[in-house]
């Protein structure tokens, strides 16, 4: 008997779910010709499937729980004038399409794609092209953002808009995406308890990664590559950043990562490779930096005397012209265990520890940060002379700022 | 002028002094590249060594052949032969046997290790930085009539030009700290052949570090064709204005 009313009651819910979710088809010579038919026809729980063609509809506005999916990639194109997907309703799925040419505006932030004050939107597999903002979430929670590629082709930074950006927003998924040529590759603001994984941005105008006040954040295996200023990272806590490749980043004001205001983090297993500075450091405190890799770097770090409190294990530091630099002459930070290619000392007792402490900072990169044209003597004898001189009795370089047991050895990381 | 050229070169080539200094450097330039693991190190470990001790070795033994061939000089200016080309046939002596003991030394072991853009930049310098040094050193010498005071002042005028200048670059740059003199750098690099080599060289080697304001504006200059060009004429520059100076004096000079 129970057995017969389990069955029922299954084959009454699959009734019934089958009665609900009617699939309607857009194109040439299906249900309807437009996408904006289909939303006004579809109710929650349709699946829209969109055929191949141009579609040069503004502003597609979907604000029931549907499913719009395009099949070979069908194009939207917003004809430089309007924002293309609106999504208003929470439960939605944007997936398989090409979104180009959207309308610039600073005052309403036009997007390729732009959600809405809605929670549990996935938006996968579109490409985006010649867009303003590429995919924008506005007061969204639990969103999903995935496998999308995004260009644009913004000249300065005043007339152009981010690649994936979010605001005021919690739990997201931001996923193996790719973004080049926009302000900002990805931006955060307000945006918490978030996981951003595996997404390249490069060429970016202004910051490959740039977020503010986006607390317990989780970055994992993202590349960044070649933007204007690097990655920017700001007055925020609680952040996570793991693996991530930062390189390429060269320019006057250009930082492999900079980290601003920025307080009990973790920051393990990234490398920065070839960047003008790999970290910079100002009001940072409390942050693990542990099993790094700093190559051919100008300034491997900067750590501003305002950072305290921090730990530095663990690292390698090869072929950088300057390990650390600092403005002032104090140091509260603490270096362990680091591999420093330039130490020059011994291990009497083999235990892989070096016996002297190692100096990351030199005196002539004190000057250099006083005085900037100085750069000028850069590998001279006097400057090296100095930094000899200064390394035997250091006078002007902080005298607490050393690692106390440099390892002898590259760690393998 | 020919036959003096070739005495010449014979001549410092039979002294075996020349050829210490080719060995030196040869052993030098092999141990450096072999000791470090990463080549780049080993081209920087080399530069040291091309801006310090090229210039020195080349003021220095100038000098002191100049004063040892005094007689030889004599001789010859009794002769029929113009004195220019007996004062050019001096310098070219010295620099093809210098030069060429640097290419040997130093150019050769760059080129098995480091056979691109950087190194064969650092090779045109070393032999740039020889032949100014001759120059450098063939003026000193002529003005001075006393052996030990010119031995002297070449060494003092290599002091200058590897160590003393820096200091007082530095030096100004404290005192004018308030000042944007990124682009004044620019100029002053081009007083000294060796830091003008060193620059043109580190451009190549260190771009990351380079690249603050200061390596902006530099790069801007040495980093694009005219740059370079230009550079390269203020080297050639070193060289002739020495050379050319020296031989006025020498023409008219009472031996």
């Amino acid at each position: 008997m129970k057995v017969f009313i389990l069955i029922s009651v299954i084959a009454s819910l699959v009734c019934i779910n089958t009665s609900l979710a009617a699939v309607i088809t857009v194109g040439k010579g299906k249900d309807v010709a437009t996408i904006h038919q289909a939303i006004d026809k579809a109710n929650n729980g349709d699946t829209v499937l969109v055929y191949p063609g141009e579609y040069h509809e503004k502003n597609i506005l979907i604000n029931k729980s549907i499913a719009l999916i395009g099949i070979d990639r069908p194009v939207i194109d917003g004809d430089h004038a309007y924002e293309m997907i609106s999504v208003a309703a929470s439960n939605v799925v944007v997936k398989g399409f090409r979104v180009q040419h959207s309308g610039k505006s600073s005052l309403n932030d036009i997007a390729a794609i732009k959600i809405y004050s809605s929670s549990y939107v996935t938006i996968e597999n579109n490409i985006v092209d010649d867009s303003f903002f590429g995919i924008f979430a506005n007061n969204a929670s639990s969103c999903t953002i995935r496998n999308n590629y995004l260009t644009a082709y913004n000249k300065g930074e005043q007339e152009s808009g981010n690649g994936i950006h979010c605001w005021k927003s919690d739990s997201m998924h931001i996923q193996n995406n790719t973004a080049t040529g926009f302000r900002d590759g990805i931006y955060f603001e307000f945006v918490t308890h978030s996981i951003i994984s595996r997404n390249l941005s490069e060429k970016n105008i202004r910051y490959g990664l740039h977020f503010m006040f986006s607390h317990n954040d989780t970055y994992v295996s993202n590349t960044f590559r070649n933007n204007g200023a690097g990655v920017a990272v700001m007055f925020t806590h609680g952040v996570k950043m793991i693996n991530n490749v930062f390189e390429n980043n060269w320019g006057a004001a250009s930082y492999g990562l900079l980290l601003k205001e920025i307080s009990d983090s973790y920051i393990q297993d990234n490398r920065f490779l070839e960047n003008t500075m790999g970290i910079y450091m100002e009001g940072t405190s409390r942050i693990a930096l542990v099993k790094n890799l700093f190559k051919k770097n100008g300034y491997a770090m900067k750590i501003m005397a305002s950072c305290a409190d921090n730990k530095l294990y663990l690292n390698n530091f090869l072929g950088n012209s300057f390990d650390v630099g600092t403005n002032g002459s104090i140091s509260l930070n603490e270096f362990k265990n680091n591999y420093w290619d330039k130490y020059e000392g011994y291990d009497l007792n083999r235990d892989g520890i070096g016996d002297v402490p190692y100096r990351p900072i030199s005196l002539y990169s004190m000057i250099v940060e006083q005085n900037p044209p100085a750069m000028m003597l850069f590998r001279s004898f006097i400057v090296t002379l100095l930094d000899k001189t200064e390394k035997v009795i250091p006078a002007i370089i902080p005298e607490n700022l050393k690692d106390n047991y440099p390892s002898m050895k590259q760690l393998s990381l | 002028m020919q036959k003096i050229l070739k005495y010449v070169v014979v001549d410092i080539l039979r002294s075996r002094i020349v050829l210490a200094y080719t060995l030196f450097l040869l052993l030098i330039s092999f141990s450096i590249f072999n000791l470090e693991d990463n080549p780049e190190k080993g081209l920087l470990s080399l530069l040291n060594l091309i801006l310090f001790i090229v210039p020195l070795i080349s003021i220095i033994f100038s000098t002191i052949y100049f004063y040892n061939s005094s007689e030889f000089i004599e001789l010859m200016v009794s002769q029929p032969i113009k004195r220019k080309s007996i004062w050019l046939s001096l310098f070219g002596g010295l620099a093809v046997s210098l030069g060429v003991a640097f290419f040997v030394g130093a150019g050769i072991p760059i080129l098995i290790y480091q056979p691109n853009i950087t190194g064969f930049l650092m090779i045109i310098a070393g032999l740039f930085l020889s032949v100014i040094f001759i120059a450098i050193a063939l003026l000193s010498s002529v003005i001075t009539r006393d052996k030990a005071k010119g031995i002297g002042i070449a060494i003092l005028l290599w002091l200058y030009f590897a160590v003393i200048f820096d200091g007082l670059v530095l030096f100004l740059l404290f005192q004018f700290a308030d000042y944007p003199l990124e682009k004044v750098m620019v100029g002053i690099s081009s007083l000294n052949p060796i830091d003008l080599s060193r620059i043109l060289i580190l451009l190549q080697l260190d771009v990351s570090a380079l690249m603050g304001y200061t390596g902006a504006v530099f790069k801007d200059f040495f980093g694009t064709a005219t740059g370079i060009t230009i550079s390269f004429s203020v080297l050639i520059l070193w060289i002739v204005i020495p050379v050319f100076l020296s031989l006025r004096k020498f023409k008219s000079k009472d031996l």
